[in-house]
């Protein structure tokens, strides 16, 4: 592949992957008024289209024409970078997040992935770690002292929940001897006795798989782990001073993190894109990514259902239940997953 | 060819980032710089190859250390600094000392050291690399440095709690 082929097909896959994953940010918004309105009783958005499935597009124009208000209290400067910021690193850590295998497109093949890094689990790490800045200077710049709580109370629990995230993720690197996302879904291919697949949460990594999610609630500030916004003591937490499109990057982000999630745990956990592939050729080729797909759904759909299901944890109970929970239990499934791979090599 | 142009840019935002480190009298944007020369160091590391050593770089100090630098700058409410007026001792003596002490470096590092540059893109980064040499060359040294760094924590949490706590032992009430 000449080096303007390669550019070419990474512009138009970059731009491909950033389209579908602001769209699926849009809709898993419709998603959640729906689901939560179901779970109320309630019918949700219905006026705005065929089951109000253009109201995304509706919310999006009246973000877009709203008065941007900004405080004279703000310190401006970081007031206006702290939603770039937010926004940039939650959609950058998709780059390296593969879909589906191998496709053929006339006389040029690609992966279905931004780019295949042999860190690429890492990439997603640091890439979500920086994240934390979007919220914290949001929250201090703000100048407001329930933004400056909820900023704080948001990077406290980013970097309590961070470490047992990546603790639990270990045990899955054991068992792919790999820290490239491609490789460690090659690895969960196949079936125990036929019918069972053999991905990670039936092999042995359960325990790791909701130490994952339980963090992944917390990193990506979801109830029950939603003090960062808690609506009944903090107003609206660390974005209380923002409006318009400022208050709407935001939003993006924790969906766009939210995604970024749920691919991950997909990956890592669910196999990826593996799943029962027949029919004609065209359909082989796209099957992995409609079983990709669904198992992302599955996830954004848990997500919601968990936030309108349970109640907020109090502050220290958060901090307890990560420290002293969490974090004991992760550190145990490394120890436990290694020891039997020793023990079978 | 643009390897290198990259490797320059970068190079320049971690020096610019190291100067406004210095240069700026709110703490909170020192620490804005010092995230900036964090992470175009990363940037170094990973056009230099070690993709490893770069994410490590990015995760541990732009992602958890300064994050814990920003919160503590946010919750002590940390203001402007107050500006003297510098010394002249330090201006005559120190910058041409801070000066020719570089240049005696640079230049014994480049002509009396058996080391070489490293071209871009050469530097063995593999994680397994990297933990072949942790874990099996240099394990005791690795091992000896975490027991190290282990009592520095233990010894600042007994630093930082109150005597009483400490007297009292652990709380029941948990």
């Amino acid at each position: 592949m000449s080096i303007t082929t390669f550019v070419i097909i990474s512009i138009i896959k970059s731009f491909v992957v950033v389209a579908v994953l602001l769209t699926a940010v849009a809709y898993s918004v419709w998603l959640e008024r729906k689901v939560s309105a179901r779970i109320q009783n309630r019918w949700g958005p219905t006026r705005v289209g065929p089951f109000g499935l253009l109201q995304p597009l509706a919310d999006g124009a009246k973000f877009i024409f709203k008065e941007d208000l900004t405080q004279p209290h703000v310190y401006k400067p970081l007031y206006i970078a702290a939603p770039i910021i937010s926004l940039v690193f939650a959609i950058t850590a998709i780059s390296v997040i593969p879909f589906g295998n191998w496709v053929n497109i006339g006389p040029w093949g690609t992966y279905l992935q931004i780019t295949d890094l042999n860190i690429g689990l890492l990439v997603v790490l640091g890439i979500t770690s920086m994240g934390v800045y979007g919220v914290a200077l949001a929250g201090w710049s703000s100048n407001n002292k329930y933004s400056l709580l909820g900023g704080l109370r948001a990077s406290a629990q980013m970097i309590s929940y961070e470490v047992s995230l990546g603790l639990s993720l270990v045990g899955v690197l054991i068992m792919a001897g790999s820290l490239s996302l491609r490789e460690i879904v090659d690895a969960q291919g196949g079936t125990f006795w036929g019918f069972i697949p053999r991905w990670n949460i039936f092999h042995g990594q359960t325990v790791a798989f909701f130490i994952y999610l339980i963090s992944a609630y917390a990193e990506t500030n979801r109830t029950p782990f939603d003090l960062p916004e808690a609506e009944s003591e903090l107003v609206a937490g660390y974005h209380t001073e923002y409006s318009a499109m400022k208050f709407a990057m935001f939003f993006m982000a924790e969906y766009a993190n939210m995604v970024t999630v749920a691919c991950l745990a997909t990956l890592l956990f669910l196999g990826g894109w593996h799943g029962p592939i027949f029919g004609p050729p065209i359909l082989q080729d796209l099957m992995p990514v409609f079983w990709f797909c669904l198992k992302v759904f599955f996830f954004m759909f848990l997500y919601v259902w968990v936030r309108w299901t349970l109640p907020r944890f109090r502050y220290d109970q958060l901090m307890a239940f990560g420290w002293k929970v969490l974090l004991p239990l992760a550190v145990a499934n490394i120890v436990v997953t290694a020891l039997i791979v020793a023990w079978r090599a | 060819m643009f390897h290198l142009i990259l490797f320059l840019f970068f190079g320049v935002i971690c020096v610019a980032g190291a100067v406004n480190l210095l240069v700026q009298s709110h703490p909170i944007n020192s620490a804005l710089s010092l995230i900036a020369v964090m992470a175009s160091l990363a940037a170094e590391y990973l056009l230099l190859g070690a993709e490893f050593v770069a994410a490590v770089q990015v995760i541990v100090y732009a992602g958890a250390i300064m994050v814990l630098f920003v919160i503590t700058i946010m919750l002590l409410n940390a203001g402007k600094e107050e500006r003297s007026k510098g010394s002249r001792v330090a201006i005559l003596i120190g910058v041409p000392g801070v000066v020719i002490g570089g240049v005696l470096v640079a230049w014994t590092l480049l002509h009396r050291s058996n080391a070489e540059a490293v071209p871009i893109g050469a530097l063995k980064g593999d994680p397994s690399d990297i933990a072949r040499l942790l874990f099996h060359d240099f394990l005791l040294p690795f091992e000896v440095t975490s027991v190290l760094i282990l009592i520095a924590i233990m010894g600042a949490v007994v630093l930082a709690s109150r005597p009483e706590a400490v007297a009292r032992g652990p709380r029941k009430d948990g």
